[in-house]
């Protein structure tokens, strides 16, 4: 995780096109500046930054189930809840469902557990976006390599 | 069976904090009602889930940009709902 580049996904451990779900591992950093601030002898993984991972997860399972034809961009958090802290050093195992397909957007339900325990779920609308230039759809291929993204799952 | 109007125009209500005495099969969405591009995901998506359909929001965007469509013929309620009720009849046609 590279908080201040808010890459939060360090890994897809299991992209499951066909069901349309992904379980992403995520690693938070023993330091940041932002536990500088959040909060000074108490740091504490900031809840909106919780639901941005949880975004992300979700994104890169849209990218698989949509074959990186569409880049969903978050729209709406719904039902969004912070079940419990998550630290410094916590690795957070995240799971993402497709719960519906629109035309041009999508929602999903998400799911954050550190040690099996349930700290954060939400559901999730996207609206999905032709990507807007090449050095954009670019980059994505590169975070793609760096996340392990699963090409086969997509090429078949 | 209550009609096409009546699942829409409670959908938008209920969606959208609007009275549903207001909504009348010649509101438009937009222009008379107020909802915006993503409150009208929301309401895509409840069309969607109730009548096991798939509103072709993206299609018709691209028609009213382009010129070959106008936001009257998709999103006045009459109009919107004749198109739904076109996409169930071809549902059940391929069925």
């Amino acid at each position: 995780m590279q908080l201040e580049y808010f890459h939060m996904i360090d890994r897809i451990v299991d992209l499951k096109v066909d069901e349309k779900t992904i379980v992403v591992e995520a690693q938070v950093p023993q330091e940041s500046t932002i536990f500088e601030g959040h909060f000074p002898g108490y740091p504490l993984m900031p809840g909106v930054l919780l639901i941005e991972s949880m975004a992300q997860a979700s994104g890169w399972l849209q990218l698989g189930v949509f074959r990186f034809e569409r880049m969903p961009i978050l729209a709406a958090v719904k039902e969004a809840k912070v079940r419990g802290s998550v630290f410094p050093g916590d690795l957070m195992s995240i799971e993402a469902s497709l719960t519906h397909e629109g035309s041009g957007y999508a929602m999903t339900e998400a799911k954050i557990r550190v040690g099996g325990k349930l700290r954060a779920n939400s559901a999730l609308t996207f609206t999905l976006i032709p990507f807007p230039n090449a050095d954009m759809r670019g980059y994505m291929a590169k975070v793609a390599e760096r996340v392990g993204f699963p090409q086969q799952a997509v090429s078949s | 069976m209550s009609s096409t109007f009546d699942q829409v125009a409670t959908i938008i209500a209920e969606t959208c904090d609007i009275p549903r005495d207001t909504i009348t099969p010649d509101s438009h969405a937009i222009d008379d009602l107020g909802i915006d591009s993503l409150d009208f995901l929301d309401i895509a998506f409840a069309i969607d889930k109730q009548f096991g359909i798939k509103l072709p929001l993206e299609k018709w965007t691209q028609e009213v940009n382009d010129g070959k469509a106008t936001t009257e013929q998709y999103f006045v309620l009459k109009n919107l709902c004749a198109r739904i009720d076109e996409l169930v009849a071809a549902k059940g046609a391929s069925a």
